[in-house]
């Protein structure tokens, strides 16, 4: 009986859950380039491992070409501001700042880091945008999603 | 895809992340199509191995009143240096007065990137420490601001950031209570440029003190010139085998 309640009530949670998006849930901005292979999910579950593994292989061991790159994840994932340049933890639509203020988890990466790209690399992402027209769809797609 | 060369325990391997992902692709991607793009690279990065990265300075040809190193580090790495005590200084130049001749040098110093440092040696936390390539750096994940390594160092050459910074470099990260100092521009070793942005500021001045290169290569421009040439160690009494030298000091 009680098995049944609880099956009973996550599914009405998973029927509820686009209700819930819309309002409830931290709106999460699309990135710009390429969407992750590993999925979203492995990315929101992981990234936090990722970044402090890789963070040793590329401050110890001089090993740049990595998954977890911080530059990398500021670029792609940067959210243009009113002013059109890309905005910085000190906003909340900055695109770690939706999910982290919403679960009240500290960032301290930017207490060092920079939290936008510098405008070299602002600029190495938009090509990958307009490149040809598929790949403008897809981020419209995306983006619509 | 990078295997890590040192396993650190408490840490999920990339292995592990590799199973999980893999894992994922196949739950999510039913049809049998993988998008999985891990592996393939295979151009070696990281750290040279076996180098010895050093700095060669001529003292004789660094004139007293240009400071076109000081500068380019300043805007390299994000440093400014107003002239306030707290203010940082990765390079700065110094003026060497011989009491009896009265005979004057000019020329910047900087980290010395010593093979037995001694701010690793005091360092309680293990964030300042050697890379394989001989550059001795501060790792500010560790780092706790103890200023320890200031005080061991016998050239002053690391500083202590006061303020908060922000809109930092990119490949220089900067932040309050961490230590910083000369990294030789270790983002551009890593990214094959061959020198630092001191040594093209002064040879785009056209004096050419400044040479870098890999003290371990003999056929390296820096080699031949430290073999063939007199140069001399800062503190050499000290027994420390610094990575830079300099000449007619």
């Amino acid at each position: 009986m009680k098995k049944l309640l609880v099956s009973v009530l996550m599914m009405a949670a998973l029927l509820g859950a686009p209700v819930l998006a819309e309002g409830l849930l931290p709106n999460i901005p699309a990135a710009l380039g390429e969407p992750h292979p590993e999925g979203n999910e492995f990315w929101r579950v992981n990234h936090p491992e990722i970044l402090s593994h890789d963070r040793d292989l590329t401050v110890q061991d001089g090993i740049r070409d990595i998954d977890g790159s911080l530059k990398t994840c500021v670029a792609c994932h940067a959210v243009e501001g009113p002013d059109a340049a890309p905005v910085t933890t000190a906003s909340p639509e900055h695109a770690c700042m939706t999910c982290h203020e919403y679960v009240a988890v500290k960032v301290d990466c930017f207490q060092c880091h920079n939290s936008r790209p510098e405008a070299a690399d602002w600029s190495a992402v938009l090509p990958s945008l307009g490149g040809t027209p598929e790949s403008l769809r897809a981020y419209l797609e995306r983006i619509s999603q | 895809m990078i295997i890590p060369t040192k396993e650190k325990g408490a840490e999920i391997s990339r292995r592990d992340l590799l199973k999980k992902g893999g894992a994922m692709a196949t739950v999510t991607l039913a049809s049998g199509v993988t998008l999985m793009s891990f592996g393939g690279k295979a151009a070696a990065d990281g750290l040279k191995p076996g180098a010895r990265w050093g700095l060669l300075i001529d003292a004789g040809k660094c004139p007293e009143d240009c400071s076109a190193c000081v500068s380019a580090c300043s805007k390299e790495h994000g440093w400014e240096d107003n002239g306030l005590d707290t203010d940082p200084q990765w390079i700065r130049k110094v003026t060497l007065r011989e009491k009896s001749s009265g005979r004057e040098n000019s020329l910047p110093v900087m980290c010395q990137h010593c093979d037995e440092p001694p701010c690793v040696d005091v360092c309680p936390t293990g964030a300042s420490f050697k890379r394989e390539d001989g550059i001795v750096l501060v790792n500010k994940h560790t780092c706790i601001g103890c200023r320890y390594c200031m005080m061991a160092c016998p050239f002053k050459a690391r500083s202590f950031v006061h303020e908060q910074v922000t809109d930092q470099r990119t490949a220089s990260p900067r932040g309050n209570g961490t230590v910083e100092g000369c990294n030789m521009c270790v983002h551009k070793i890593d990214r094959g440029d061959g020198t630092t942005a001191c040594v093209e500021a002064c040879q785009a001045t056209g004096n050419n003190a400044m040479m870098f290169g890999d003290l371990n290569d003999p056929e390296s421009e820096i080699a031949i010139a430290v073999a063939t040439y007199a140069s001399v160690e800062l503190r050499a009494d000290l027994g420390l085998n610094l990575g830079v030298r300099y000449q007619n000091i």
